[in-house]
Formats: structure tokens, C-alpha cells, sequence
């Protein structure tokens, strides 16, 4: 007895050494030396690793960043995901977060979230974007915004004044006429009439800034037949049938938009607020103005990365130390806006490298007027090459416009819907 | 045919010796040898079996489940199948497959036949057309579709350059979404490059198989070019042609390579293939039982189409 009594007390002795030893060693595991994949794609991938250098020059934790081509990224993730091995973080772009996080890629981090000082400072559409059912599952890792973009000596020679961009999109329509009027390979404006994506990212906001609305705020009810975005694609017809746009807006994908622009041929267009850097060491001197609607507001489509932790990571503790950091003051000043991107916190929006560059002042408080449209279904919706969205919007800037954007809402409602 | 059946049904035991009860030693000969044959074919079979026949079960155990990346797969048959008569994409996809698959294989097959023709005898010079022809088949498709995506291309490719120098175009032209025609003809040509010395090699072989004679005994007859053409190269090589016919429509309805990466499916989805509708349920929609659904429909016409072309150009042949 007195011997089992004995080996009983010491069970009970070394479990609870066991579990004190466990509880001492809590705030080191999540900084313990663990290798953490990330997945990103190539569009954010200069920003995932100057994440990752900065995180590791001073944690034990090593972030490995690997990017896929955008295209091909989404049938990536869902092939891991398939074969159960995910990375230990990954990131998305923010649009397709909500169906990631339906799916249950991302693991559950809302406690986590709710115990982050600065979660009531990250930007709130990208947070909501990472919510699905109330639970939080990404966080903010990249903005892109979507911004007028305008060449300041095409303007000088178009005799328009370089420092009063438009305010309404009719005046952008008007400045981009008059810069097309210079002739010879000068256009008026660009556009992505053929990707999907490159319109909502454009157009919306020029919706939004008039009171529109594209899509319900569950993300299952089209709104693409509203006369906000019937003025709006009517006047952006109008500036392809002059001719002010560039005939290759018409068959635009994506892949050629940044090289489009970057010829220096090209008056006036909305294009995201991260080409500016690479569109000035063109040579290009730009200035940048907010997407305005019709006859005023502004507004802007919140766009860029959600990160989050793989669903079938063990190193989850090591991957929200990662994940916690990037939220923190040194990683968003001194890694983004010193590489002048956009804060993912809302307090950092004026920051010492900021205020170096009006314009950067002008993007970084773009971001609490903007807006990131909320869907599961939204790549299959609106992204995808084989979307009704871009169906709708041929239909809309080349063929039968008012046939094309009330089919249009219906073949959407029916995609958003879909189980 | 009546003079052959001479024999009268059921009496076949009156001809054939009385079997003879076989020793014990060839027993065990015949049965070695068995094994030994089994052994020969057991790592093809066991590859078989793993990469084709499991994968294809689950194919078909997906299509009967909603299916998610992670979690659970529950059964909804048959919702998978009863979702494709209504899906509109996939009724234009396959309609464009068709479309495709008739004008490619007729064009490959008249292109490859032709040049097949031309390398047919050995000349001075033939070794290097031969190569020159195959050559394409050595770029890897979605390189040689890249390869193209970049000619074509208004911005960075030569081709409407050189079209407009030439005075055949004028201004700004997209090959491979400016119209419905345009997009299919840059896969076709592309296609075309891509597959022609393939297809030539196999047509070669065929035409390498008919014995000399025959052409020798046809020009003794007297006849001419078309007619030795006509009576003698195509009836014999009808096997040749059922094979490549084959591997020409079956590889044309699986298409997806030259129009995922050349045209994404576009304009207005008019190049849209049958394998890209799959490829948007599992990875765009991660509906993976959908896409398994769509699969096994796919596989079902695939294998009904092979059978029926076999057995229609054997018949012909006997």
C-alpha cells in the first residue's frame, strides 16, 4: 500500500512538474526556432518577404516565403488543402478570403485576435473580409487601393493644369479627352475591359462614391443593374467608342495593364496605388487623385493580401507570433511605409516616412473611405476569366449594355448563391 | 462466305482428336511459364492499377458526394450529375469542344498526312525536314503556348508587326481575344506547329509498312498516282489512320493547355473548353464533386467515341 501510495504521489508530483515546465516554457514556443512556410502570390510577394527578413533578423523563428504565379495560385492552395498540407501561414488575396475561410483553410484565430492591443486599429473591410460566421480567421497583410493615376506631362501638354486632377469622373473623362487630342501614339486613358477583376477594382469605386452599391453586404445578392453602375460604364463605353481609350483596353487581361501604362502614353487611368513606385522609375512623373463618381465623392476599393494560419499547421503558436508581429508599430512602419505601402493599421496612416510624400498621405487615408466587397462565391462570381461578371461587363463596354447588366445581376445573384 | 462453312454445328468432337491427359512435368512448364509471364506484366499492372484504376474509383466515389477540401464528404448523389444539364457554361463549353475537336483533327490529320507525304522516300535533304517538322514536339505545350502567347502579342510579339510591314493588317490587333474566330485559329495554328511532326512520324511508320511490291505490282498495272494513292496507301494504312484519329480527337476533347494559357477561354467565353469547366468546379468553386461528376460524364463519352471510331474503321479495314 504505503509502496503504491508512494508511486502515486510521485505520478502526480511529476505531472505537475511536467505541466509547470510547459506553462515556463509557453512564452518561448512561440518564438522556439521554427521554420514557417508562407505562401503568397507573386503580386504581394516583395512585401511577404520584406515581412519575413525583418521578423527573422530578430526572432529565432525563420519565415520562408514562397510565391506563385497569381494565376495559378488559387488551384495551389486548394491541391495543399486537398492533400491535407497546407503551409503554416498563407496568403490570399482579400476578395477570396471570405470562401477560404468558409472552407476552413485558415485556422480559427478570433480569441487570438481579441487579445491583440492594436485589433480595433487594423483596417476594419480587410478584417471583415477574413470573417466568416462570426469567427475571425485572417488578418490584414498587404493594401493594395485602387487611385487615378495621371501623367503630369501629358497634362502640361494637353495645356491642362498638372496640379488640379479631376474631382468628378466627368472631369476625368474630360482631361483624358483632351490629353488624347495630343494624336499620335497618346491616349486619353487605359483600362482592363477584359479581366474582371481589373474592372470591380476601377469601377466600383466610382459607384460607391455616387451612393451605389454593387453587391448586398452577405455578398448573395448582385446589385451590377443599379443606374450608378449603368452611368458609370456608360461613360467609360463612351471614352472607348471616341477612341480616348486605348484600343487595347478592349481585350486588357491583366497580364499587359502595367506595361500599357508604363509607356508613358497614357493621360489619365485608375490603376492600384502600388504601381506608382514602379511606374516613376519608368521616368514618368505622376500625380494621384482619388476615383471620384459621377459628379463627386470619392471612394476606393480596399484591396491587397489577408493572411492567415493553415488549417493543418502544428506550429500554430510559432505562426501567431509571426502573425502578431506583422500587426505591430515596427513592422508597419519600418517595413511598409518605409517601402511605401499602404499601413495595415489605420493610427499608422501618418507615419515619419509618410509625410515625406503628400501622396502617400493622400493613399494612406483613402483606406477608411474604401471599401472591400464581401462574398464566398466572389472569385467564381467576379475574378475568374469565366465569371458572369465579365460577361457583364463586355456586354456592358462593347455590346448590348442594358440587356448585359440585367442578365447580368441575374447570372451573378444565381453564382453568389451557389453551395 | 458460304463455301468456307462447310463443317456442320455441333459436330466439332468428330474432328478434333480425343485429348490427350497431359504428363505432369508440362503441367508444370505451362504453369511456370504463366508465372513468370504474370511477373513480366505485374509492374505495369501494379502502375496501372495505382495511377489509373484507384484514382479513377475515387473519381467516381467523388462525383457521388458533395466533397470539401477539408472535412467530411457527404453523400448528394445525385446532384452532381443532375447539376450539369443545367449549367450553361458547361453546355457552350462542350458544344465549343466539339467545334474544335472536328476542326483540328481534320486539319492536323490533312497537314501531318501531307507532310508525311512530301519526307515519305529517302532524298537528299529528307533527314532535315523530318527533324525540322518533329522539332516542335520537343518544346513543352504550355512553353510553346507561352512561345505563341508572346508572338501574337500586339505589345511584345513580332507577328502583327510583320503583318502590318507587309500591308496585310492595319492598327492595333488581338489575335488572341480580339474575336471568337481569332482566338480559335491562334490555338489551331499553335496546335498545328505543336503536333503536326508528331502526327507525321506515326502517318511515316504506317507508310513504311506497306510492303514495295504492292506499289511495284500497281505501276506494272498501270495505274497513276491518285488511283495508287486511293486503292493502295489509304486502304492500308487504315490501322495507322484509326490510331491517329484516335489520339487526335481524344487529346483535342481534353483540350485545355493552349487555351488556358493563349486565350483564358475568351473572348466571351467562346473558347472556353470542356477540361477548363472541370478545372473552374475544383479550383475556382472548390466543388471537387462537381468537377469529379463532370469527369466521369466526360470519360464515359471519351470511351464510347474511341470505341465507336475503332470499331468503325476496323470494319471498314476487314
Amino acid at each position: 500500500m504505503r509502496t503504491r501510495g508512494f508511486r502515486a504521489v510521485s505520478a502526480v508530483a511529476a505531472g505537475v512538474l511536467v505541466l509547470a515546465a510547459c506553462g515556463g516554457q509557453e512564452p518561448e514556443a512561440a518564438d522556439d526556432g521554427a521554420v514557417l512556410t508562407l505562401w503568397t502570390r507573386a503580386a504581394t510577394e516583395s512585401v511577404s518577404k520584406a515581412y519575413a527578413d525583418a521578423y527573422n533578423a530578430t526572432h529565432r523563428n525563420k519565415v520562408e516565403v514562397t510565391a506563385y504565379p497569381n494565376e495559378e495560385y488559387p488551384a495551389k492552395l486548394a491541391s495543399a488543402a486537398g492533400a491535407k498540407s497546407l503551409p503554416d501561414l498563407f496568403a490570399a488575396d482579400v476578395v477570396f478570403a471570405p470562401q477560404y475561410a468558409s472552407q476552413g483553410l485558415w485556422a480559427d484565430v478570433t480569441d487570438r485576435l481579441a487579445a491583440l492591443p492594436v485589433k480595433d486599429r487594423l483596417a476594419p473591410s480587410h478584417l471583415g473580409a477574413g470573417t466568416w460566421e462570426g469567427a475571425n480567421y485572417a488578418l490584414p497583410h498587404t493594401i493594395d487601393l485602387s487611385v487615378l493615376l495621371y501623367n503630369k506631362d501629358l497634362y502640361a501638354k494637353a495645356g491642362l493644369d498638372p496640379e488640379q486632377p479631376p474631382r468628378t469622373l466627368r472631369e476625368f473623362a474630360d482631361h483624358a479627352r483632351a490629353v488624347d487630342r495630343l494624336g499620335g501614339d497618346v491616349n486619353g486613358t487605359y483600362f482592363g475591359g477584359n479581366c474582371g477583376g481589373c474592372v470591380e477594382f476601377t469601377l466600383w469605386p466610382s459607384v460607391w462614391a455616387a451612393n451605389g452599391d454593387v453587391l448586398d453586404p452577405e455578398g448573395e445578392e448582385a446589385r451590377v443593374d443599379s443606374p450608378e453602375m449603368a452611368d458609370v460604364f456608360a461613360l467609360y463605353r463612351s471614352l472607348y467608342e471616341e477612341g480616348v481609350a486605348a484600343p487595347a483596353s478592349k481585350d486588357e487581361a491583366g497580364p499587359t495593364w502595367l506595361g500599357a501604362l508604363q509607356s508613358g502614353n497614357v493621360g489619365i487611368a485608375p490603376a492600384p496605388s502600388v504601381w506608382l513606385d514602379a511606374l516613376e522609375q519608368q521616368g514618368l512623373e505622376l500625380g494621384v487623385a482619388p476615383i471620384s463618381g459621377l459628379a463627386g465623392g470619392e471612394s476606393t476599393f480596399v484591396g491587397g493580401d489577408a493572411l492567415g494560419i493553415g488549417a493543418t499547421t502544428e506550429k500554430v503558436e510559432q505562426a501567431w507570433d509571426f502573425l502578431s508581429w506583422t500587426t505591430s508599430d515596427e513592422a508597419q512602419v519600418e517595413v511598409v511605409a518605409k517601402n511605401k505601402g499602404v499601413p495595415t493599421r489605420t493610427d499608422l496612416a501618418d507615419n515619419k516616412y509618410s509625410a515625406a510624400d503628400p501622396r502617400t498621405v493622400l493613399i494612406n487615408g483613402l483606406v477608411a473611405k474604401g471599401r472591400t466587397p464581401y462574398a464566398r462565391n466572389f472569385n467564381v462570381s467576379f475574378n475568374d476569366p469565366q465569371s458572369p461578371w465579365l460577361q457583364t461587363v463586355r456586354g456592358a463596354l462593347f455590346g448590348d449594355a442594358g440587356r448585359a447588366l440585367a442578365d447580368g445581376n441575374t447570372a451573378i445573384t444565381k453564382s453568389l448563391q451557389q453551395g | 462466305m458460304s463455301t468456307m462453312t462447310t463443317s456442320t454445328p455441333g459436330t466439332p468432337s468428330t474432328r478434333t482428336p480425343p485429348a490427350r491427359p497431359e504428363s505432369r512435368p508440362a503441367r508444370r512448364g505451362r504453369r511456370l511459364r504463366a508465372l513468370v509471364g504474370a511477373a513480366y506484366a505485374a509492374p505495369t499492372a501494379v502502375m496501372v492499377c495505382l495511377f489509373f484504376l484507384v484514382p479513377l474509383a475515387l473519381v467516381a466515389w467523388m462525383s457521388l458526394h458533395r466533397w470539401p477540401l477539408l472535412g467530411k464528404a457527404k453523400f448528394n448523389a445525385p446532384a452532381n450529375y443532375s447539376g450539369i444539364a443545367e449549367d450553361e457554361l458547361l453546355r457552350s463549353a462542350a458544344w465549343f469542344t466539339v467545334e474544335y475537336t472536328v476542326v483540328v483533327t481534320v486539319l492536323l490529320f490533312v497537314v501531318a498526312f501531307g507532310l508525311a507525304l512530301l519526307v515519305q522516300h529517302r532524298r537528299p535533304g529528307v533527314g532535315f525536314f523530318r527533324t525540322a517538322f518533329f522539332l516542335p514536339m520537343a518544346v513543352g505545350f504550355a512553353s510553346a503556348s507561352l512561345l505563341f502567347l508572346g508572338l501574337l502579342s500586339d505589345e511584345i510579339g513580332p507577328v502583327t508587326d510583320l503583318l502590318s510591314w507587309l500591308g496585310l493588317v492595319d492598327g492595333y490587333v488581338s489575335w488572341t481575344s480580339g474575336s471568337p474566330d481569332s482566338a480559335l485559329a491562334s490555338a489551331v495554328v499553335l496546335v498545328l506547329w505543336r503536333f503536326a511532326g508528331f502526327t507525321m512520324l506515326i502517318l511515316l511508320t504506317g507508310l513504311h509498312a506497306i510492303p514495295p511490291d504492292v506499289y511495284e505490282a500497281a505501276r506494272v498495272d498501270g495505274a497513276n498516282r491518285w488511283q495508287t494513292f486511293r486503292r493502295i496507301t489509304l486502304p492500308l494504312m487504315r490501322p495507322t489512320i484509326a490510331l491517329v484519329l484516335t489520339l487526335m480527337t481524344t487529346g483535342s476533347l481534353l483540350a485545355f493547355d493552349q487555351f488556358w494559357i493563349l486565350t483564358r477561354g475568351g473572348p466571351d467565353n467562346s473558347t472556353t473548353s470542356l477540361v477548363m469547366v472541370i478545372y473552374r468546379e475544383a479550383f475556382i468553386r472548390l466543388d471537387l464533386g462537381s468537377a469529379a461528376g463532370i469527369s466521369v460524364v466526360l470519360l464515359a463519352v471519351l470511351v464510347v467515341f474511341t470505341v465507336l471510331q475503332f470499331r468503325v474503321l476496323r470494319r471498314r479495314s476487314s
